[in-house]
């Protein structure tokens, strides 16, 4: 799409910031779900209270960005595309901010396992984490680049996560079955795997707000039907 | 014509001379609405609106094509009286300009010429400012000189006076450009008042104004209309690309 810039530079440059801001966040949401599993899989807790403490900062950000929008709603009055793309980061930005609290959920989990024996080695777990971790990306480059078929990237990814947490929840299942000692460790990981599996629903919502931006029409709480 | 029609155009080119200054314009009006035309200086809205009334037939060497139909005839046919039409199409200006007479007259005025409601005058001047929402802040001094007034209430004043020609519709061309805010929403809440009894077509290059008040939206660019839509569409998701970079401010 042909991109024209606006007569005033000053706003063109809020706009900017925006984008710049919330890609900034992102890479914070996503280092703190790297770090949370890496402090799972490494058994390294420290990683997970770094998590904790890092927190703050997302909260802060969300807070900081949520004004700028809201100054820009109210001093420049965006209409159409503008209006759009501060109503979505105002959302995005939400989004991110309760990615960041699974994240503080996740590390948490960590630890209280960190402290207990391995139940079994984590396979499926990081899968899901690197592919919410793609999902985050991929809603916010469709954001920024104003691009559908990463959102469809992204609702397909959304299945793909819901499926892992189903087949986690049953393999848990069974060891809880077999083993009652088991079920104390099992319930938090299956903590943490709903934590991701909601992570890809908060994903799926940044999506489907850029999917609203682009094309003007609301798609939440309903079946995409993008073929 | 669908009832809810209330003037149509066909095809109308118009012409300053040998310069066009509209191109192929096709669009209906609808009764008891607010439509708006916005565009960038020059692209012909004051022209369009006065191509509504006959007022562009005032100016030397312009010529028009195309049909203009008001509630089936064509303004432009040779049997009707422009004056007639001008009554029934009303006009208020960018700049209030009321005469140089006093309130009461400059209400009272053109019904008196036009033999409009000439059964009560007083009535039909009290009518028509309290229409205007002026009449409590004038009712004592309808016989001082209008030029007295404030700019908001002298064009609140242009108001009434062309509501006491009792017209069909009314065209408003930058109707608050010259007032302050609170003028401003008071012509802006009479807009919506007067919706429900006239049908009123507005220029202005207030965008924000455009969404407040208008029902529907018609963007022209050089003389050609780019795009007419419901106003909530023309200001959330445009259909044309050059609405969009108009009205967020990515022109020119
Ligand atoms: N009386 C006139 N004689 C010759 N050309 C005219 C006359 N009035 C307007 N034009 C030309 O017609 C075109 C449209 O002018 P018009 O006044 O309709 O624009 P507009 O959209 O109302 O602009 P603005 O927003 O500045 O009021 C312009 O190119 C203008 O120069
Ligand atoms: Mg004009």
């Amino acid at each position: 799409m042909e991109e024209r810039k606006h007569t005033s530079s000053h706003y063109e440059k809020e706009l900017q910031e925006i984008k710049n801001d919330l890609i900034y966040l992102g890479a914070l949401t996503e280092k703190a779900i790297q770090l949370a599993m890496d402090s799972l899989t490494q058994r390294n807790s420290d990683f997970a209270r770094k998590v904790m403490a890092e927190d703050d900062e997302i909260d802060k950000r969300d807070a900081q960005l949520e004004e700028k929008c809201i100054r820009i709603l109210a001093l420049r009055q965006p209409t159409a595309i503008d209006l759009r793309f501060i109503t979505t980061a105002i959302k995005i930005t939400g989004h991110l901010e309760r990615i960041g609290d699974m994240a503080v959920n996740i590390a948490e989990k960590a630890i209280e396992l960190n402290q207990l024996p391995r139940l079994k080695p984590y396979v499926d777990l990081p899968r899901m984490a690197s592919l919410v971790n793609e999902m985050i990306r991929n809603s916010l480059d469709a954001f920024i680049n104003e691009n559908l078929e990463l959102t469809q990237k992204v609702h397909e990814h959304e299945q793909v996560v819901d499926d892992l947490n189903e087949q986690i929840f049953r393999e848990l299942l069974t060891f809880m079955l077999d083993d009652s000692k088991t079920i104390q460790r099992a319930i938090f990981i299956m903590q943490i795997s709903k934590n991701l599996e909601r992570i890809a629903d908060h994903s799926k919502g940044i999506a489907d707000m850029v999917i609203y931006m682009i094309t003007g029409k609301s798609v939440r709480h309903q079946e995409l039907s993008i073929s | 014509m669908d009832a809810n029609i209330i003037i149509k155009l066909k095809n109308v080119n118009f012409y300053y001379g040998e310069n066009r200054a509209l191109t192929d314009i096709t669009m209906n009006y609808r009764k008891n609405k607010v439509t708006a035309l916005i565009g960038p200086s020059g692209c012909g809205k004051s022209t369009l609106l006065r191509l509504l009334n006959r007022m562009n037939d005032l100016i030397d060497g312009t010529r028009v094509e195309g049909e203009i139909l008001y509630e089936d005839k064509n303004i432009y046919s040779p049997d009707l009286d422009p004056v007639e039409i001008r009554r029934k199409i009303g006009m208020v200006f960018q700049k209030p300009n009321p005469f140089p007479k006093t309130i009461y007259n400059n209400i009272a005025y053109g019904p008196k010429l036009n033999r409009v409601g000439s059964a009560n005058l007083d009535e039909l001047v009290e009518q028509s400012l309290k229409q205007a929402v002026l009449w409590d802040e004038v009712k004592d001094i309808l016989n001082q000189s209008a030029m007295n007034l404030s700019g908001g209430q002298q064009q609140r004043l242009c108001i009434a006076r062309a509501l006491a020609m009792k017209p069909d519709i009314l065209l408003m061309d930058e109707p608050t450009s010259a007032l302050d805010p609170i003028s401003t929403a008071k012509i802006e809440e009479l807009v919506e008042e007067l919706k429900k009894v006239y049908t009123i077509i507005i220029v202005t290059h207030n965008m924000q104004q455009a969404a407040r008040i208008s029902d529907e939206t018609a963007f022209f660019y050089l003389g050609n209309l780019i795009e007419y839509n419901k106003t909530e569409k023309i200001f959330t998701k445009p259909d044309v690309k050059q609405t969009e970079d108009y009205i967020t401010g990515r022109f020119g």
